[in-house]
């Protein structure tokens, strides 16, 4: 909403001296939001000129200039000389004759932008003609401002060379734009504004003019054009129309134009003035937020009849769109038969007023705001009207407003009013509210008396009623018919504290008591981070949407369930519809770019959330009601469709995971890497893991580990990526990655650790060799060793691993060192050497596997 | 060395039946040059050929030998002198030795002098992501006074994002937020737009009083540029007790602020938010130039910088929660953790957050 200042100040007294910040200050600070304040900012000479002569050259760079003599009358710098003044000019939508604006050296424009007489083109440019972008008057710049296509050739009649064009643009005065937010549709005009700057100053009396209250307004008739209003399905109980006011002005002078005061503040309102008829409805809506339709009464048959559509019609509105309507949208009907308007969003083309328009019917009705809205959103069509209607418009200023329509139509165009007047009215009376006059002071934590919210609420246009009975503390509220967002105590709680101020409220810092500070998944979370980032990875946050072929790419079988995604109705992009399903799916485009921006030797990690939908299942969440609680039964089904969303951590890592430097060589990241940064993370929590040979994509077959819990809940993969998935990825070869549900791990670990004793007793050493066929796995031998090596066996580590002809061909030869400790005596040589007998013997037993 | 102390040594005669070897002179003779050779041994090596020269070998050893062929009246006073004589030479050896090998370590320690300018770093250290770490700050701030942090999904059911927060189907706020449905756009599920979802999901399954921080990712429809990000996070607090006001909540609010910007002075305003009635928007003061510069770059020239918006929890909200709304009130107020960042760290361009660029996070290690 932008609001000209001169004419807020028609309507309130304005502080003295109260320029626009001040003013914005003022309505910031009883709850409007400030979004810009333009115009005021153009200082010096900018008057009308009349282009007297031009000489066109085209340029080298092909385009033309134009070297133009100007008469700006007074102001021309020559001028008692007899010499007009020179300008260049790079438009060339002007002719000999036209009234331009130009701006003399010494000027400012928007912007700092100081004009000065210079050089340009090899001849001295003595100011410039304007385009309306120059002026910050609008985005054009496609040419300069001809007056007369600009204002019009009525406005510019008058108009003289040497006249003030800062005026006669409206340019010398502020314009204040606003923010509205959705509950203060009354403040989508000129009235609610100046209300709403009165409050800010207190309030005074007689500083505030409502414009809503016209006094020659006439009462209804019986003689007024036919207006029958019905709604078979009205939406939630509301009908679509509850009053219409129809007014007929006849023998308007279709030339005749809008006066230039109004043509200038619609244009400062950010609205194009089209013709006397539009431009009063337009002006009258500003002024009174009520929005009004003009229809050309010799297009109507002789009754209007507001009802839904029906299905299969259609309607072309005046932006030219043929569309199909929907039962759900309210039109304006001639007779019942033949669509005219798009109710209160637009109206359409057979109806509207045009150049040869005399008689016109005025229409100033009240629409639901949801069928309005609805309406908006269906056809993608958002209006003044439709934005006014759909945040609530008062429904008793119809009638005034057509009055203020009809008046100016009659003033300016030179028709007769009908003496008809009609008015269907079903609107029923606000009841009254019975509010705790404590509440306000109870929910802002300020001590307001009884008498200061009285005072305020029936300033801002409330009637309070003081029964003076028990319970005392209530009183009973109606609010004002333009404010349809009034409707229980904190509404009004809100209202005392803004017009009281805010800044009475006082900062209390509140204490809560029972804290139980992060909960043990919440820690985990950052263990695992802090963990990683301690082994050299960065952390990134990548975006969760994957392409539709994300299975494909990563190698998925065809029953994978992690093929199984939410896909987006309307995703960002058709490249990423689908949610991840793993961070790996995401982490990798994350990889990429660090690649592609020189990097070589990268280490990733990412928590976060993946979306895993149940495959086939139907995930539609019930909406219930919400004027209570939902049951039990339906939140558990609202649950049950949100799809299980467990948080995952992926790592991902290529280049060298030992740096090279004159150290000598680096270290290349291999499937090592990738379990330690599994191990750190269990370790870190203190969850034992066991790692099995894996296959799962996107992994390389044989070299994927698969991570258990000791009871085989999966915890994760990790290893090196399949080569077939890097090269369809552009990722270097042998990078490798690792990914694990931390949910997993956070209920392994969710248990305080228990401590196991340990000896202080000497520790006993013993290796042994092993040979043994190739596809043996260490991790189980080496499990077999352990167990079979006694109570007393303190750990066991594989130390080397020898391939070649002493152990011969598909063998293998594996060393592990044994420890042993006893808790409460040194072994002997005899004990040791009989435990490592007996690991050696299940060893052989099991694998086949011969000391050396 | 001393004469004869006893007087057995004083014994006319036995002396002069030694020989010479045992002399106190030859001794004191072997002493000397067994001295002068260690003294001339320049390193540890030479001082032990000095020592298989004079003690192992040598005069005093050969002494010591001729010991054994005396009369035994003689022996004592011949192999007490004769232990004299090796104690001082061992003594000498001794001392020597220790000033070898002094000097030997202090020159090793100079050898191995490195020149510790040189790079290192086999294995740098990675590094938390900014907008992980200003969460975490946040959260911290007030979980140290009691409150508790609770989550919720990303995707997640209409009636929980909007319908709940009373953002009906038809209200004008709910079609400014631009929305991810989840296919079929019929079936009640989108991406949330907010993290207030948490604070439904937190009433519907606790009891008041309750106080908890929401923080977590949200979704808009945006295209990604400098200033837009379609995931972005933003952290709530919600608090439901009996007797809360606006005046708690700018509490709250004022606390935030100071852990986060410093001591600065924040003001209120009215606002407008469905979930919220009465509303409230705060600023806080530009704690860089504290409203003295007017060309501030992070405040405009203003003084100030809009926070964020709150407000008591609307009753209605309530009300769909469970939570009786004349027994408890509550308040709300969200927050951009990317703004935290840009305002606090000067992270100007949105799309360094979400890159993933390593020398982008790689700036903070650990710490924000
Ligand atoms: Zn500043």
């Amino acid at each position: 909403m932008r609001v000209p200042l001169s004419w807020l100040g028609e309507l309130v007294d304005l502080a003295p001296g109260a320029r626009g910040a001040e003013v914005a200050a003022s309505l910031v600070s009883v709850g409007l939001e400030e979004e810009a304040l333009h115009g005021g900012d153009i200082t010096g000479p900018l008057v009308v000129g009349r282009v007297l002569t031009f000489e066109e050259q085209i340029q080298k760079n092909g385009k033309p200039i134009r070297f133009c003599t100007v008469d700006v009358g007074h102001h021309g710098q020559r001028v008692t000389d007899g010499i007009p003044q020179e300008i260049v000019c790079g438009a060339t939508n002007f002719e000999v004759g036209d009234l331009v604006v130009v701006v003399l050296p010494g000027a400012v424009l928007p912007g700092g932008f100081a004009i000065s007489a210079r050089k340009t083109y090899g001849r001295v440019s003595n100011g410039m003609i304007c385009a309306e972008d120059e002026l910050g008057l609008g985005e054009d710049h496609t040419g300069i401002i001809v007056l007369r296509d600009y204002l019009g050739e009525a406005a510019v009649a008058g108009v003289a060379p040497g006249d003030d064009a800062l005026a006669l643009l409206g340019l010398g005065e502020q314009v204040l734009e606003l923010n509205i937010t959705p509950d203060r549709g009354y403040c989508f005009s000129m009235r609610g504004i100046a209300r709403e700057y009165w409050h800010s100053q207190g309030s005074p009396a007689g500083a505030f003019r409502d414009p809503g209250v016209v006094p020659s307004n006439p009462p209804a008739n019986l003689d007024g054009y036919a207006v029958h209003l019905t709604d078979a399905t009205p939406i939630d109980g509301s009908p679509g129309c509850d009053r219409y006011v129809a007014r007929i002005v006849r023998g308007i002078d279709p030339s005749a134009p809008s006066p230039g005061w109004m043509r200038s503040r619609l244009t400062q309102a950010g609205m194009r003035p089209i013709s006397l008829a539009v431009d009063v409805t337009n002006y009258v809506m500003l002024l009174v937020g009520q929005p009004l339709h003009a229809f050309d009464l010799d297009t109507l048959s002789g009754s209007i009849k507001v009802r839904r559509a029906r299905a299969g019609e259609r309607l072309t509105t005046l932006d030219g769109v043929d569309r199909e309507l929907s039962p759900e949208d309210l039109l304006i009907t001639d007779g019942g038969q033949i669509p005219l308007a798009l109710a209160g969003v637009m109206g359409g083309a057979t109806s509207e007023v045009t150049e040869s328009t005399t008689n016109v019917l005025v229409e100033a009705a009240h629409f639901d705001p949801v069928t309005i809205a609805r309406t908006s959103r269906r056809h993608r069509l958002v209006s003044e009207a439709s934005k006014r209607f759909e945040r609530g418009v008062d429904p008793r200023v119809a009638d005034d407003a057509a009055q203020l329509a009809v008046d100016l139509l009659v003033e300016f165009g030179g028709g007769t009013v009908d003496p008809g007047v009609t008015d269907v009215d079903t609107t029923s009376s606000r009841t009254a509210y019975p509010l705790d006059v404590t509440l306000p002071g109870r929910l802002v934590g300020v001590d307001y008396s009884r008498d200061k919210v009285v005072q305020i609420l029936t300033d801002l246009g409330c009637t309070v009623e003081d029964p003076g009975v028990a319970p005392l503390e209530v009183v009973f509220v109606t609010p004002p018919s333009w404010r349809p967002d009034l409707v229980d105590g904190p509404d009004y709680a809100e209202e005392v504290a803004r017009v009281d101020g805010y800044d009475r409220i006082p900062s209390i810092l509140p204490t809560p008591t029972d804290g139980r500070g992060l909960t043990h998944a919440q820690l985990v979370r950052r263990i695992v981070a802090n963990a990683l980032v301690g082994r050299g990875y960065t952390e990134v946050l990548s975006y969760p949407f994957v392409s539709a072929d994300f299975g494909d790419i990563l190698g998925m079988t065809a029953d994978d369930p992690r093929r199984s995604a939410v896909r987006l109705a309307n995703p960002l992009s058709d490249q990423a519809p689908l949610m991840r399903t793993s961070v790996l799916d995401t982490l990798l485009d994350s990889l990429r770019r660090n690649i592609s921006r020189g990097q070589r030797d990268v280490a990733l990690f990412e928590l976060g959330m993946v979306t895993r939908p149940l495959p086939g299942a139907s995930h539609t969440a019930p909406v219930p009601g919400v004027d209570r609680r939902p049951d039990d039964a339906t939140i558990a089904s609202i649950d049950a469709a949100v799809p299980s969303q467990p948080r995952h951590a992926a790592v991902v890592l290529t280049g060298d995971a030992d740096r090279a430097g004159w150290w000598g060589a680096g270290r290349a990241a291999d499937w090592t890497d990738a379990l330690d940064a599994v191990r750190t993370v269990a370790g870190a929590l203190a969850v034992p893991v066991a790692v099995s040979a894996g296959d799962a994509a996107p992994w390389h077959p044989g070299r994927c580990a698969a991570i258990t819990l000791a009871d085989g809940t999966l915890v994760g993969y990790a290893g090196e990526l399949h080569p077939k998935v890097l090269d369809r990825l552009g990722l270097p070869a042998r990078t490798c990655a690792a990914e694990l549900d931390i949910d997993v791990l956070t209920t392994a670990s969710a248990e305080p650790t228990r401590l196991k004793g340990f000896s202080t007793q000497p520790v006993a050493l013993t290796d042994v060799a092993l040979t043994l066929a190739e596809d043996v796995a260490a991790g189980d031998l080496q499990s077999v060793l352990r167990e079979a090596a006694g109570e007393f066996v303190e750990w066991v580590t594989l130390f080397d691993v020898y391939r070649g002809e002493q152990v011969g061909a598909d063998k293998k030869s594996m060393a592990f060192r044994l420890a042993f400790r006893a808790p409460d005596r040194t072994l002997t040589t005899d004990e040791v050497s009989g435990f490592r007998d007996a690991a050696v013997a299940a060893a052989a037993a099991r694998f086949g596997a011969v000391q050396r | 060395m001393s004469g004869p102390t006893t007087p057995d040594a004083a014994t006319p005669g036995q002396g002069a039946d030694l020989p010479a070897a045992l002399s106190e002179e030859a001794l004191a003779a072997a002493l000397e040059q067994a001295q002068v050779a260690f003294a001339a041994a320049a390193d540890l090596e030479a001082l032990k050929a000095a020592r298989l020269a004079h003690v192992d070998k040598g005069a005093i050893a050969g002494a010591r030998r001729e010991i054994g062929a005396l009369p035994p009246a003689a022996k004592a006073e011949a192999g007490k002198r004769v232990g004299a004589a090796l104690d001082a030479v061992r003594a000498a050896y001794t001392a020597r030795e220790e000033a070898l090998q002094a000097a030997r370590d202090e020159r090793i320690l100079v050898q191995e002098r490195v020149d510790v300018t040189m790079p290192t770093g086999r294995r740098p250290l990675g590094s938390r992501h900014p907008i992980e770490l200003t969460q975490e700050r946040l959260v911290d701030i007030f979980v140290g006074m009691g409150w508790e942090v609770a989550e919720g999904p990303e995707v997640e059911s209409e009636w929980m994002n909007f319908d709940a927060l009373n953002l009906g189907k038809d209200h004008p706020a709910r079609q400014m937020q631009d929305t991810f449905f989840v296919d079929p756009p019929d079936g009640g599920l989108v991406l949330r737009t907010q993290t207030s979802p948490i604070q439904i999901r937190t009433m519907l399954t606790r009891e008041p009083p309750i106080y908890v921080v929401a923080p977590g990712k949200v979704f808009r429809t945006d295209d990604l540029d400098a200033t837009h990000t379609p995931v972005f996070h933003q952290i709530e607090l919600l608090a439901v007790d009996k007797g809360l006001t606006m005046g708690h909540l700018r509490g709250a609010i004022d606390h935030f602020v100071r852990a986060m910007f410093g001591d600065v002075k924040t003001r209120v305003r009215a606002s407008y938010f469905p979930f919220t009635e009465p509303s409230m928007e705060t600023d806080f003061q530009c704690f860089v130039c504290r409203g003295a510069d007017d060309s501030c770059r992070l405040c405009g020239g203003s003084g100030w910088i809009e926070l964020g918006g709150s407000g008591m929890v609307n009753r209605k909200v309530l009300t769909a929660c469970g939570i009786d709304p004349d027994v408890y009130t509550g308040f709300a107020f969200g927050f951009g953790i990317e703004r935290a960042l840009q305002l606090r760290n000067g992270v100007s361009d949105m799309r360094d957050m979400v890159e993933g660029d390593v020398r982008f996070s790689g700036q903070f290690g650990m710490a924000v």
